[in-house]
């Protein structure tokens, strides 16, 4: 069902252009890995708090609230850039197992990130147990370690 | 001995041929180097945010700094081992790309730039500490490290493309020049 999509993507304009520029996929590939840079500092910044590293003096809501523009925007800037990236190879993609895991760990980060882990950081301190916290920051750390190496790995199969 | 002479006798040591051809140890060490942006340059992300007064506001510049600056130590040092063992791979190649050469250049002056923070704004932190935006040095100091990681960030990845490498002539000659291909098109002289 998926197969005909990727290879439509594939086929398409903006997939071939991308493809066939030389410098192209190199600068969409390098703001990939800026807005990396940035959405690990966001994610960073409040997992380490929740396990008591960090900003550990300030209130977990304080650092979330903080952290949460930067997270969703440079969410946007990876999710933009990752669909420009993926446009370019979209049937080496289908075939890369790193992918799917990629994809998989994405699907399950966000979803976590906006429902549980929102709800548990901006939650009254003083109401929750401290070791829901600690549970909460090392799913999330676990999801996007898995984002990070599956979007990594992907390069360097097929 | 020169630079690329060194370069060219690590080439040939045992462990880089080793590294270089590995089927997995690359790729890890290299995943190691890509996935440690998350915590050495996110922490100096948000560390520069502040200085600009876009994030933590009303948290202390100082009390920011104190506690994040031993995971970017950390995660620098990380940075630096894996940055090291990629180059030990492939010296020659890495010594001669343009892009490697920016890099290192970049990294000296943000290292310089983080020394002139310590020496200078940082010294007098007790007069704006508390201010939601802190003064234009301070300020200064925060978009020179973010616009220079940036560089360092772009560049880096840059380096696996061979768009300008020595063995792709003809290139002009001040890539040439930057890259240090000039003594590879060097004629070779009889000797007496």
């Amino acid at each position: 069902m998926l197969w005909p999509f990727f290879q439509w993507c594939e086929a398409s304009a903006f997939g071939t252009m991308i493809r066939e520029s030389p410098w192209a996929f190199a600068v969409i590939e390098s703001v990939h890995l800026l807005g990396l840079s940035v959405i690990g500092g966001a994610v960073l910044l409040v997992d380490l708090r929740l396990l008591g590293f960090g900003l550990r003096s300030q209130r977990i809501a304080d650092v979330a609230r903080n952290a949460y523009p930067w997270l969703v925007g440079s969410l946007m800037v990876m999710l933009l850039t990752g669909v420009a990236l993926f446009f370019s190879e979209p049937t080496k993609c289908y075939y890369s197992q790193a992918f799917w895991v990629k994809m998989t760990s994405l699907a399950l980060a966000v979803l976590f990130t906006f429902t549980i882990r929102r709800r548990i950081t901006m939650a009254d301190e003083t109401r929750v147990r401290p070791i829901w916290f600690k549970i909460v920051a090392l799913v999330s750390l676990a999801l996007w370690c898995g984002v990070g190496a599956g979007g990594r790995w992907i390069g360097f199969s097929g | 001995m020169s630079l690329l002479g060194a370069c060219r006798w690590l080439a040939e040591t045992r462990g880089s041929i080793a590294l270089h051809e590995s089927l997995y140890m690359y790729p890890l060490v290299e995943s190691i180097h890509v996935l440690t942006l998350c915590l050495f340059v996110g922490m100096s992300v948000m560390l520069d945010l502040r200085l600009l007064g876009l994030v933590m506001r009303h948290v202390r510049a100082s009390e920011m700094a104190e506690r994040l600056l031993p995971w970017m130590k950390s995660g620098f040092a990380v940075m630096v081992i894996t940055g090291a063992l990629l180059f030990y791979a492939i010296p020659v190649r890495s010594y001669q790309n343009i892009f490697f050469r920016i890099k290192m250049i970049t990294l000296v002056l943000a290292g310089l730039n983080a020394w002139l923070f310590q020496i200078g704004v940082r010294r007098r932190s007790a007069e704006w500490d508390l201010d939601p935006t802190p003064p234009a040095p301070a300020r200064a100091a925060g978009a020179a490290s973010l616009a220079l990681w940036a560089i360092i960030i772009v560049s880096g990845r840059m380096i696996a493309y061979n768009w300008f490498d020595c063995d792709k002539q003809p290139q002009s000659n001040f890539v040439n020049w930057a890259t240090g291909c000039m003594a590879e098109k060097r004629p070779v002289i009889p000797g007496p």
